[in-house]
Protein backbone atom coordinates (compact mmCIF):
# COMPACT_ATOMS: atom_id res chain seq x y z
CA UNK A 1 0.00 0.00 0.00
CA UNK A 2 1.41 3.36 -0.89
CA UNK A 3 2.09 5.00 2.29
CA UNK A 4 0.56 8.63 1.35
CA UNK A 5 -2.86 6.88 1.48
CA UNK A 6 -2.01 5.25 4.70
CA UNK A 7 -1.40 8.65 5.67
CA UNK A 8 -4.77 10.47 4.78
CA UNK A 9 -6.43 7.39 5.65
CA UNK A 10 -5.65 6.81 9.39
CA UNK A 11 -5.48 10.90 9.76
CA UNK A 12 -8.05 10.97 11.93
CA UNK A 13 -6.63 7.87 14.54
CA UNK A 14 -3.61 9.74 14.25
CA UNK A 15 -4.66 13.20 15.05
CA UNK A 16 -6.41 11.71 18.33
CA UNK A 17 -3.52 10.45 19.43
CA UNK A 18 -1.73 13.82 18.91
CA UNK A 19 -4.06 15.52 21.06
CA UNK A 20 -3.40 12.91 23.41
CA UNK A 21 0.26 13.38 23.28
CA UNK A 22 -0.61 17.14 23.17
CA UNK A 23 -2.48 16.87 26.24
CA UNK A 24 0.06 14.89 28.29
CA UNK A 25 2.61 16.78 27.58
CA UNK A 26 1.64 20.42 28.03
CA UNK A 27 -0.20 19.21 31.13
CA UNK A 28 2.92 18.07 32.96
CA UNK A 29 5.11 20.24 31.70
CA UNK A 30 2.30 22.78 33.57
CA UNK A 31 2.84 20.69 36.93
CA UNK A 32 6.88 20.23 36.28
CA UNK A 33 7.31 24.13 36.20
CA UNK A 34 6.14 24.43 39.74
CA UNK A 35 7.77 21.79 41.10
CA UNK A 36 10.43 22.92 39.07
CA UNK A 37 10.52 26.50 40.92
CA UNK A 38 9.91 24.98 43.96
CA UNK A 39 13.07 22.64 44.05
CA UNK A 40 14.88 25.49 42.49
CA UNK A 41 14.18 27.49 45.11
CA UNK A 42 15.48 24.69 48.00
CA UNK A 43 18.76 24.57 46.09
CA UNK A 44 19.24 28.42 46.68
CA UNK A 45 17.47 28.38 50.31
CA UNK A 46 21.05 28.26 51.73
CA UNK A 47 19.57 26.35 54.43
CA UNK A 48 21.78 22.98 54.32
CA UNK A 49 18.91 20.56 54.67
CA UNK A 50 16.63 21.91 51.93
CA UNK A 51 19.72 21.79 49.69
CA UNK A 52 19.95 18.25 50.58
CA UNK A 53 15.97 17.46 50.08
CA UNK A 54 16.56 19.31 46.74
CA UNK A 55 19.61 17.51 45.61
CA UNK A 56 18.12 13.98 46.35
CA UNK A 57 15.15 14.62 44.16
CA UNK A 58 17.23 15.78 41.26
CA UNK A 59 19.45 13.04 41.90
CA UNK A 60 17.06 10.26 42.02
CA UNK A 61 15.44 12.01 38.90
CA UNK A 62 19.14 11.94 36.99
CA UNK A 63 19.91 8.35 38.25
CA UNK A 64 16.90 6.19 37.44
CA UNK A 65 15.88 6.01 33.52
CA UNK A 66 12.46 7.57 32.57
CA UNK A 67 10.74 4.54 31.51
CA UNK A 68 11.41 2.92 35.24
CA UNK A 69 10.11 6.19 36.50
CA UNK A 70 6.66 6.25 34.23
CA UNK A 71 6.47 2.68 35.42
CA UNK A 72 6.81 2.99 39.04
CA UNK A 73 4.39 6.14 39.14
CA UNK A 74 2.13 3.97 36.57
CA UNK A 75 2.09 1.07 38.74
CA UNK A 76 1.80 3.13 41.94
CA UNK A 77 -0.94 5.27 41.45
CA UNK A 78 -3.29 3.13 39.16
CA UNK A 79 -3.65 1.24 42.62
CA UNK A 80 -4.44 3.90 44.04
CA UNK A 81 -7.73 4.50 41.40
CA UNK A 82 -5.70 7.01 39.45
CA UNK A 83 -6.42 7.26 35.69
CA UNK A 84 -3.58 5.91 33.45
CA UNK A 85 -2.94 9.07 31.82
CA UNK A 86 -2.87 11.22 34.97
CA UNK A 87 -0.08 8.60 36.25
CA UNK A 88 1.59 9.30 33.46
CA UNK A 89 0.89 13.26 33.84
CA UNK A 90 2.33 12.97 37.11
CA UNK A 91 5.46 10.57 35.99
CA UNK A 92 6.59 12.69 33.35
CA UNK A 93 5.96 16.47 35.66
CA UNK A 94 8.11 14.36 38.48
CA UNK A 95 11.10 13.63 35.59
CA UNK A 96 11.03 16.75 34.02
CA UNK A 97 10.85 19.06 37.35
CA UNK A 98 13.97 18.00 38.46
CA UNK A 99 15.40 19.49 34.86
CA UNK A 100 13.54 22.21 35.14
CA UNK A 101 14.49 22.97 38.74
CA UNK A 102 18.45 22.87 37.64
CA UNK A 103 17.89 25.11 34.91
CA UNK A 104 15.28 28.13 37.10
CA UNK A 105 18.72 27.53 39.56
CA UNK A 106 21.09 28.57 36.71
CA UNK A 107 18.76 31.22 35.64
CA UNK A 108 18.40 32.64 38.73
CA UNK A 109 21.95 32.98 39.80
CA UNK A 110 22.49 34.18 36.84
CA UNK A 111 21.31 37.64 37.60
CA UNK A 112 23.83 39.73 39.33
CA UNK A 113 23.56 39.75 42.92
CA UNK A 114 22.75 43.38 42.87
CA UNK A 115 19.75 43.21 41.86
CA UNK A 116 18.55 41.56 44.82
CA UNK A 117 20.60 44.18 46.84
CA UNK A 118 18.96 46.96 44.93
CA UNK A 119 15.29 45.55 46.15
CA UNK A 120 17.10 44.89 49.69
CA UNK A 121 17.94 48.67 50.15
CA UNK A 122 14.80 49.93 48.59
CA UNK A 123 13.33 48.12 51.82
CA UNK A 124 11.92 45.24 49.59
CA UNK A 125 11.91 41.96 51.53
CA UNK A 126 14.13 38.92 49.75
CA UNK A 127 10.90 37.12 48.92
CA UNK A 128 8.97 40.40 47.36
CA UNK A 129 12.56 41.23 45.52
CA UNK A 130 12.79 37.35 44.29
CA UNK A 131 8.87 37.45 42.86
CA UNK A 132 9.04 41.10 41.28
CA UNK A 133 12.76 41.68 40.31
CA UNK A 134 14.82 38.43 40.23
CA UNK A 135 12.40 35.89 38.53
CA UNK A 136 10.84 37.81 35.93
CA UNK A 137 14.41 38.45 34.90
CA UNK A 138 15.34 34.61 35.12
CA UNK A 139 12.33 33.66 33.36
CA UNK A 140 13.12 35.34 30.13
CA UNK A 141 16.89 33.88 30.33
CA UNK A 142 15.61 30.01 31.49
CA UNK A 143 12.94 30.26 27.91
CA UNK A 144 15.34 29.09 25.47
CA UNK A 145 16.66 25.69 27.86
CA UNK A 146 12.82 25.42 29.19
CA UNK A 147 11.79 25.05 25.21
CA UNK A 148 14.49 22.71 24.97
CA UNK A 149 13.63 20.85 27.97
CA UNK A 150 9.92 21.27 26.38
CA UNK A 151 10.45 19.36 22.88
CA UNK A 152 12.38 16.76 25.27
CA UNK A 153 9.30 16.46 27.43
CA UNK A 154 7.41 16.29 24.05
CA UNK A 155 8.84 13.37 22.79
CA UNK A 156 9.24 11.43 26.21
CA UNK A 157 5.81 11.39 26.34
CA UNK A 158 6.06 8.55 23.80
CA UNK A 159 7.36 6.24 26.64
CA UNK A 160 3.43 6.22 28.23
CA UNK A 161 2.87 3.71 25.07
CA UNK A 162 4.45 0.90 27.19
CA UNK A 163 1.74 1.60 30.07
CA UNK A 164 -1.34 1.41 27.56
CA UNK A 165 -1.98 5.09 27.00
CA UNK A 166 -2.99 5.34 23.50
CA UNK A 167 -1.02 8.28 22.48
CA UNK A 168 0.76 8.61 19.22
CA UNK A 169 3.74 5.96 19.35
CA UNK A 170 0.99 3.56 20.69
CA UNK A 171 -1.43 3.90 17.77
CA UNK A 172 1.52 3.28 15.27
CA UNK A 173 3.06 0.17 16.93
CA UNK A 174 -0.81 -1.34 17.28
CA UNK A 175 -1.06 -0.31 13.46
CA UNK A 176 2.01 -1.57 12.39
CA UNK A 177 1.39 -5.00 14.00
CA UNK A 178 -2.12 -5.35 13.08
CA UNK A 179 -1.41 -4.22 9.36
CA UNK A 180 2.83 -6.11 9.79
CA UNK A 181 3.82 -3.14 8.28
CA UNK A 182 5.95 -1.16 11.39
CA UNK A 183 7.99 0.29 8.76
CA UNK A 184 4.96 2.64 7.39
CA UNK A 185 3.57 3.47 10.71
CA UNK A 186 6.48 4.42 11.82
CA UNK A 187 7.47 6.66 9.11
CA UNK A 188 3.92 8.16 9.66
CA UNK A 189 4.32 8.63 13.09
CA UNK A 190 7.32 10.50 12.73
CA UNK A 191 6.47 12.84 11.14
CA UNK A 192 3.70 13.62 13.53
CA UNK A 193 6.25 14.18 16.19
CA UNK A 194 7.83 15.82 14.28
CA UNK A 195 4.99 18.44 13.10
CA UNK A 196 4.67 18.76 17.02
CA UNK A 197 8.12 19.61 17.57
CA UNK A 198 7.94 22.40 14.99
CA UNK A 199 4.91 23.75 16.52
CA UNK A 200 6.42 24.16 20.22
CA UNK A 201 9.53 25.67 18.48
CA UNK A 202 7.82 28.15 16.60
CA UNK A 203 6.09 28.97 19.71
CA UNK A 204 9.09 29.54 22.28
CA UNK A 205 10.42 31.67 19.45
CA UNK A 206 7.61 34.07 19.42
CA UNK A 207 7.38 34.18 23.41
CA UNK A 208 11.58 34.51 23.02
CA UNK A 209 10.70 37.65 21.11
CA UNK A 210 8.36 39.14 22.81
CA UNK A 211 9.46 39.24 25.98
CA UNK A 212 13.21 40.20 24.59
CA UNK A 213 11.51 43.40 23.27
CA UNK A 214 11.47 44.56 26.65
CA UNK A 215 15.13 44.35 28.25
CA UNK A 216 18.73 44.94 27.39
CA UNK B 1 21.72 73.87 60.61
CA UNK B 2 19.75 71.09 62.58
CA UNK B 3 21.94 69.43 65.65
CA UNK B 4 20.36 66.31 65.90
CA UNK B 5 22.10 63.59 65.41
CA UNK B 6 21.04 61.12 62.87
CA UNK B 7 23.42 58.13 62.20
CA UNK B 8 25.56 57.39 65.18
CA UNK B 9 28.06 54.50 65.24
CA UNK B 10 30.06 53.20 68.21
CA UNK B 11 32.90 50.64 68.18
CA UNK B 12 31.55 48.83 64.99
CA UNK B 13 33.31 45.73 63.88
CA UNK B 14 33.17 43.13 60.89
CA UNK B 15 35.18 40.60 59.11
CA UNK B 16 34.94 38.32 56.56
CA UNK B 17 36.17 35.01 57.95
CA UNK B 18 39.92 36.31 58.68
CA UNK B 19 39.59 39.18 57.25
CA UNK B 20 38.52 42.09 59.81
CA UNK B 21 37.01 44.70 57.41
CA UNK B 22 36.19 47.73 59.70
CA UNK B 23 38.14 47.38 63.62
CA UNK B 24 36.22 50.03 66.01
CA UNK B 25 34.77 52.33 64.12
CA UNK B 26 33.39 55.40 65.91
CA UNK B 27 31.28 57.53 63.75
CA UNK B 28 28.65 60.46 64.23
CA UNK B 29 26.72 61.80 61.64
CA UNK B 30 23.75 65.19 62.24
CA UNK B 31 21.48 65.05 60.55
CA UNK B 32 21.70 67.50 57.33
CA UNK B 33 25.24 66.43 57.00
CA UNK B 34 27.17 65.84 53.94
CA UNK B 35 30.11 63.61 54.97
CA UNK B 36 32.17 62.19 52.46
CA UNK B 37 34.60 58.70 53.06
CA UNK B 38 37.98 59.02 51.16
CA UNK B 39 40.51 55.91 51.49
CA UNK B 40 41.82 53.47 49.50
CA UNK B 41 40.58 50.30 47.86
CA UNK B 42 39.96 47.55 51.26
CA UNK B 43 40.07 50.30 53.23
CA UNK B 44 36.50 49.16 54.67
CA UNK B 45 34.96 52.47 53.36
CA UNK B 46 31.87 50.48 51.33
CA UNK B 47 31.38 47.81 53.76
CA UNK B 48 30.64 50.59 56.72
CA UNK B 49 28.42 51.99 54.06
CA UNK B 50 26.95 48.65 54.06
CA UNK B 51 26.36 48.21 57.44
CA UNK B 52 24.74 51.64 57.51
CA UNK B 53 22.01 49.86 55.57
CA UNK B 54 22.49 46.53 56.76
CA UNK B 55 23.20 45.10 53.72
CA UNK B 56 26.38 43.88 55.48
CA UNK B 57 25.16 42.70 59.34
CA UNK B 58 27.66 43.91 62.14
CA UNK B 59 29.13 41.47 64.39
CA UNK B 60 29.78 43.99 67.45
CA UNK B 61 28.86 47.59 68.21
CA UNK B 62 26.08 49.72 67.75
CA UNK B 63 24.21 51.09 64.87
CA UNK B 64 22.02 54.29 66.53
CA UNK B 65 19.50 55.58 63.65
CA UNK B 66 17.83 59.15 64.79
CA UNK B 67 18.16 58.55 68.54
CA UNK B 68 17.07 54.64 68.05
CA UNK B 69 19.54 51.58 68.48
CA UNK B 70 19.13 49.39 65.67
CA UNK B 71 19.64 45.51 66.31
CA UNK B 72 18.46 43.30 63.75
CA UNK B 73 16.74 41.00 66.41
CA UNK B 74 14.09 43.61 67.53
CA UNK B 75 13.69 45.80 64.16
CA UNK B 76 12.02 44.65 60.88
CA UNK B 77 15.02 45.50 58.75
CA UNK B 78 12.95 46.20 55.49
CA UNK B 79 11.44 48.55 57.40
CA UNK B 80 14.89 50.47 58.28
CA UNK B 81 16.19 50.03 54.65
CA UNK B 82 13.14 52.40 53.84
CA UNK B 83 14.44 55.09 55.76
CA UNK B 84 18.16 54.70 54.73
CA UNK B 85 18.53 54.84 50.73
CA UNK B 86 21.55 53.95 48.82
CA UNK B 87 23.02 54.39 45.47
CA UNK B 88 25.44 52.00 43.97
CA UNK B 89 28.67 52.63 42.05
CA UNK B 90 26.52 50.35 39.42
CA UNK B 91 23.36 51.39 39.47
CA UNK B 92 21.67 48.11 39.80
CA UNK B 93 18.20 49.82 38.08
CA UNK B 94 16.05 47.24 37.33
CA UNK B 95 16.51 46.21 33.53
CA UNK B 96 12.96 44.65 33.03
CA UNK B 97 11.10 47.77 33.97
CA UNK B 98 11.15 51.23 32.20
CA UNK B 99 12.52 54.17 33.68
CA UNK B 100 9.10 55.31 35.61
CA UNK B 101 8.60 51.70 36.87
CA UNK B 102 11.72 51.35 38.44
CA UNK B 103 10.78 54.34 40.65
CA UNK B 104 7.74 53.09 41.42
CA UNK B 105 8.31 49.83 42.15
CA UNK B 106 9.07 50.21 45.70
CA UNK B 107 6.67 53.13 46.67
CA UNK B 108 3.60 50.64 45.38
CA UNK B 109 5.42 47.22 46.47
CA UNK B 110 6.70 47.98 50.07
CA UNK B 111 4.53 51.48 50.83
CA UNK B 112 1.18 50.19 48.79
CA UNK B 113 1.11 53.83 47.65
CA UNK B 114 -1.66 53.45 44.51
CA UNK B 115 -0.31 53.95 40.99
CA UNK B 116 -1.52 57.31 40.39
CA UNK B 117 0.01 58.22 43.67
CA UNK B 118 3.23 56.62 43.11
CA UNK B 119 3.59 58.14 39.57
CA UNK B 120 3.17 61.78 40.62
CA UNK B 121 5.94 61.17 42.54
CA UNK B 122 8.07 59.64 40.42
CA UNK B 123 7.27 62.81 38.01
CA UNK B 124 8.13 65.13 40.09
CA UNK B 125 11.47 62.81 41.21
CA UNK B 126 12.38 62.57 37.50
CA UNK B 127 12.05 66.25 37.03
CA UNK B 128 14.03 66.88 39.90
CA UNK B 129 17.11 64.37 37.97
CA UNK B 130 16.07 66.01 34.66
CA UNK B 131 14.35 62.65 33.09
CA UNK B 132 11.26 63.49 32.25
CA UNK B 133 11.61 62.75 28.92
CA UNK B 134 13.06 59.15 29.44
CA UNK B 135 10.55 58.40 31.70
CA UNK B 136 9.35 55.14 29.23
CA UNK B 137 12.13 54.37 28.20
CA UNK B 138 14.75 50.83 29.50
CA UNK B 139 17.65 51.50 31.48
CA UNK B 140 19.91 49.82 28.86
CA UNK B 141 18.70 53.01 26.66
CA UNK B 142 20.45 55.54 29.00
CA UNK B 143 23.88 56.66 29.74
CA UNK B 144 25.39 55.51 32.51
CA UNK B 145 24.97 59.95 33.86
CA UNK B 146 21.38 59.16 33.22
CA UNK B 147 21.24 55.76 34.56
CA UNK B 148 22.83 56.77 38.24
CA UNK B 149 19.87 59.44 38.02
CA UNK B 150 17.78 57.40 37.47
CA UNK B 151 18.65 55.47 40.75
CA UNK B 152 19.03 58.82 43.23
CA UNK B 153 15.60 58.99 41.74
CA UNK B 154 14.28 55.66 42.68
CA UNK B 155 15.73 55.81 45.67
CA UNK B 156 14.67 59.26 46.98
CA UNK B 157 11.12 57.72 46.21
CA UNK B 158 11.63 55.67 49.43
CA UNK B 159 11.39 58.97 51.21
CA UNK B 160 14.47 58.19 53.30
CA UNK B 161 16.51 60.20 56.10
CA UNK B 162 20.09 59.45 55.08
CA UNK B 163 21.62 58.99 51.47
CA UNK B 164 24.39 56.58 51.15
CA UNK B 165 26.78 57.07 47.86
CA UNK B 166 28.72 54.22 47.31
CA UNK B 167 30.86 55.37 44.65
CA UNK B 168 28.29 56.86 42.84
CA UNK B 169 30.66 58.40 40.02
CA UNK B 170 33.48 55.78 40.12
CA UNK B 171 31.33 53.39 36.99
CA UNK B 172 31.08 56.60 34.85
CA UNK B 173 32.60 58.12 32.07
CA UNK B 174 34.62 61.31 32.94
CA UNK B 175 31.78 63.17 30.98
CA UNK B 176 29.12 62.18 32.61
CA UNK B 177 30.35 62.49 36.13
CA UNK B 178 28.97 66.06 36.47
CA UNK B 179 25.53 65.22 36.11
CA UNK B 180 25.61 63.57 38.18
CA UNK B 181 27.55 65.56 41.49
CA UNK B 182 25.50 68.42 40.01
CA UNK B 183 22.04 66.31 41.34
CA UNK B 184 24.12 65.14 44.16
CA UNK B 185 25.28 69.01 45.08
CA UNK B 186 20.90 69.88 45.03
CA UNK B 187 20.14 67.15 47.05
CA UNK B 188 22.54 68.39 49.54
CA UNK B 189 21.42 72.06 49.48
CA UNK B 190 17.89 71.01 50.12
CA UNK B 191 19.44 69.46 53.58
CA UNK B 192 19.43 65.84 53.04
CA UNK B 193 21.90 64.20 55.03
CA UNK B 194 24.08 62.06 52.83
CA UNK B 195 27.51 59.65 53.06
CA UNK B 196 29.30 59.64 50.04
CA UNK B 197 32.16 56.88 49.32
CA UNK B 198 33.72 58.85 46.76
CA UNK B 199 37.23 59.51 44.89
CA UNK B 200 35.98 63.22 43.57
CA UNK B 201 38.00 65.34 45.81
CA UNK B 202 36.52 68.36 44.02
CA UNK B 203 32.97 67.04 44.86
CA UNK B 204 34.26 66.51 48.86
CA UNK B 205 35.89 69.96 48.79
CA UNK B 206 33.06 71.98 47.54
CA UNK B 207 29.89 70.08 48.97
CA UNK B 208 31.23 67.84 51.85
CA UNK B 209 30.97 69.21 55.99
CA UNK B 210 33.05 66.53 56.59
CA UNK B 211 35.49 64.62 55.06
CA UNK B 212 36.66 61.14 57.16
CA UNK B 213 39.64 59.17 55.45
CA UNK B 214 39.92 55.56 56.29
CA UNK B 215 42.83 53.08 55.94
CA UNK B 216 42.77 49.78 56.98
CA UNK B 217 39.28 49.36 57.86
CA UNK B 218 39.97 52.26 61.02
CA UNK B 219 39.06 56.04 61.04
CA UNK B 220 42.12 57.35 60.30
CA UNK B 221 41.57 61.42 60.51
CA UNK B 222 38.28 63.26 60.24
CA UNK B 223 38.21 66.83 59.33
CA UNK B 224 36.19 69.80 56.93
CA UNK B 225 37.54 68.90 54.02
CA UNK B 226 39.19 72.30 53.21
CA UNK B 227 41.81 71.17 56.23
CA UNK B 228 42.11 67.77 55.82
CA UNK B 229 43.10 67.94 52.31
CA UNK B 230 45.70 70.75 52.52
CA UNK B 231 46.58 70.36 55.83
CA UNK B 232 46.22 66.54 57.01
CA UNK B 233 47.70 65.82 60.35
CA UNK B 234 48.33 62.03 59.89
CA UNK B 235 51.24 61.31 57.64
CA UNK B 236 49.24 58.23 56.26
CA UNK B 237 46.47 60.65 54.86
CA UNK B 238 48.95 62.87 53.57
CA UNK B 239 50.63 60.10 51.29
CA UNK B 240 47.26 59.07 50.36
CA UNK B 241 46.41 62.79 49.28
CA UNK B 242 49.67 62.98 47.68
CA UNK B 243 48.16 59.69 45.40
CA UNK B 244 45.22 60.99 44.71
CA UNK B 245 45.48 64.77 44.00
Amino acid sequence: MDILTTFVDTFPMFFEGMLLTFQLTIVSIFIAIFIGLFFAMLKISKVKVLEWIADLYIFLVRGTPLVVQIFIFYFGLTSLNISGFWSVVLGLAFHNGAYIAEIFRGAIQSIESGQMEAGRSLGMSAGLTMRRIILPQASRRALPPLGNQFIIALKDSSLASFVGVYELFNIATTQGSINYDYMTYLLIVAVYYLVLVLLFTVIVNLVEKKMSNSER
Amino acid sequence: MSESVMISIEKLNKSFGDLHVLKDIDFTVKESDVVCLIGASGSGKSTLLRCLNFLELKDSGTITLEGEVIEKDSHDLNEIRQRVGMVFQHFHLFPHKTVIQNIMEAPMQVKKLSKKDAEEQALVLLDKVGLSDKKDVYPSKLSGGQKQRVAIARALAMKPDVMLFDEPTSALDPELVGEVLATMKELAEEGMTMIVVTHEMGFAREVADWAVYMHDGKIVEVGHPEELFNHPKEERTKSFLDSVL
